[in-house]
């Protein structure tokens, strides 16, 4: 299991599109991924978990992944934070 | 521990009869005063004059007794145990039957900064819906990625792995005139370690639904008020599993079960592949489910059946046989 700490760097926060974006990057690798906010904890595949996080502009959100694939798939996730999911 | 403070206790819309019927009357600043426990306790022994155990961190319920306590106190001009009531950090203190304090009590609490909250309900209703609703606010949760759809009267919780259906699943029920509580998300609560309510994370996004080609979609409007529900108990879990040949699936009706915040709940295991109509399963399962509630195991019948015929064939073929042989 890799467990990331990241932060909401976009504006407008977690919204359908970043949802969707986030969606379609975890789909790419066979590990699991969970998305955890205030003792919340959601599917990291699927959209509706994700909005419902509710993760506004600089929120912080632990990104944990588990699987065969989890430094990829934790590294590929980290970074559409960092890129502000292309905003 | 859930962040629970006085204002959010006004701020809860509750429905008709679970209304408190709450009001602030005084001390408004103290609004943003904690609450940590689920107890309530009723002052009479505290305005006597006696501290010992007093439990300073529930709710204060000034009951008719408790207020004309306080009336006489006033008359009598010994205010001390009031004081004293009040330089503990209490989260908030409630007169019930809409009795209201004298301006010289209003005066010490405001002081202390504790607020005055006012009811119609008299103590016993106030107290009784009061208990109701922090154990649910102070339940144990968990959220969970499933869907939980009411079919006919059960609550159902469709888990699965991420796109193995389970949606789709819903959006057929919803379709066949069942409601929808929640999609993707459902929060579980544990309900006084007796049963499962469960419901939608967050109600602004409640009874939204992701289908693949679709996008969000809004059920409520889409199919009416008929087809949703805020929350109901999870009497039932399906978890749809992608169709493995290897596995053995249940064939004959023994009981499974899943065990979620210390709470049995029944549990179905149910193979997906193309052309099985799981919803219809779903829907059979949830008639199956009200029938063990009223005490009759569809499976276990079958089987005594069963075994009577057994029986009678063998008595049968034993008197058969005998009477060859005369």
């Amino acid at each position: 299991m890799v467990v990331r700490e990241v932060e909401v760097m976009n504006r407008a926060g977690i919204h359908a599109r970043p949802a969707a974006l986030i969606v379609k990057v975890a789909n790419q690798f066979t590990s699991n991924l969970y998305m955890e906010k205030d003792r919340m904890k959601i599917n990291g595949k699927s959209i509706m978990g994700i909005i419902t996080l509710g993760a506004a502009y600089k929120s912080r959100i632990t990104i944990l992944t588990e699987g065969p694939d989890e430094d990829d798939a934790a590294n590929a996730i980290e970074r559409l934070f960092l890129n502000r999911f292309e905003e | 521990m859930v962040d629970f403070s006085i204002l959010d206790l006004l701020d809860l819309d509750l429905k008709e009869h679970n209304h408190l019927q709450l009001k602030c009357i005084a001390g408004r600043s103290g609004l943003s005063r904690k609450l940590t426990t689920t107890k309530i306790s009723r002052p009479g022994l505290p305005l006597s004059g006696f501290f010992d155990e007093f439990s300073h961190e529930s709710i204060q319920v000034f009951g008719r007794g408790e207020q004309q306590y306080v009336k006489k106190l006033e008359e009598l001009h010994t205010l001390e145990t009031i004081e004293r009531l009040f330089s503990y950090p209490i989260p908030t203190c409630v007169f019930c039957d809409g009795g209201s304090p004298s301006k010289q009590v209003v005066d010490i609490a405001e002081r202390s900064g504790c607020s005055i909250l006012q009811t119609a309900l008299g103590s016993a209703d106030f107290s009784r819906g009061l208990y109701q609703m922090l154990d649910e606010i102070f339940a144990d949760t968990i959220t969970i990625h499933g869907v939980l759809v009411e079919v006919y009267g059960i609550g159902v919780l469709i888990t699965g792995d991420s796109g193995v259906g389970k949606s789709e699943t819903a959006l057929e029920l919803i379709e066949r005139g069942h409601r929808l509580i929640s999609d993707d998300t459902v929060k579980l609560r544990n309900i006084s370690d007796t049963y499962l309510i469960g419901s939608g994370e967050n109600p602004l996004l409640a009874h939204h639904m992701e289908i693949r080609g679709l996008g969000i979609l809004n059920l409520a409007n889409l199919f009416g008020v008929g087809a949703i529900r805020d929350k109901k108990q999870v009497q039932l879990l399906v978890r749809l599993e992608e169709w493995d040949s290897n596995k053995n699936y249940e064939r004959v009706g023994e009981e499974l079960t899943e065990t979620l915040l210390g709470i049995t709940v029944p549990k179905l295991e149910i193979p997906v592949k193309p052309g099985r109509n799981v919803p219809i399963i779903i829907e059979t399962a949830a008639r199956n489910e009200r029938l063990k509630k009223l005490g009759y195991y569809s499976a276990k019948e079958f089987d005594q059946s069963v075994l009577k015929w057994l029986e009678s064939e063998s008595a049968r073929n034993l008197y058969y046989s005998n009477e060859e042989t005369f």
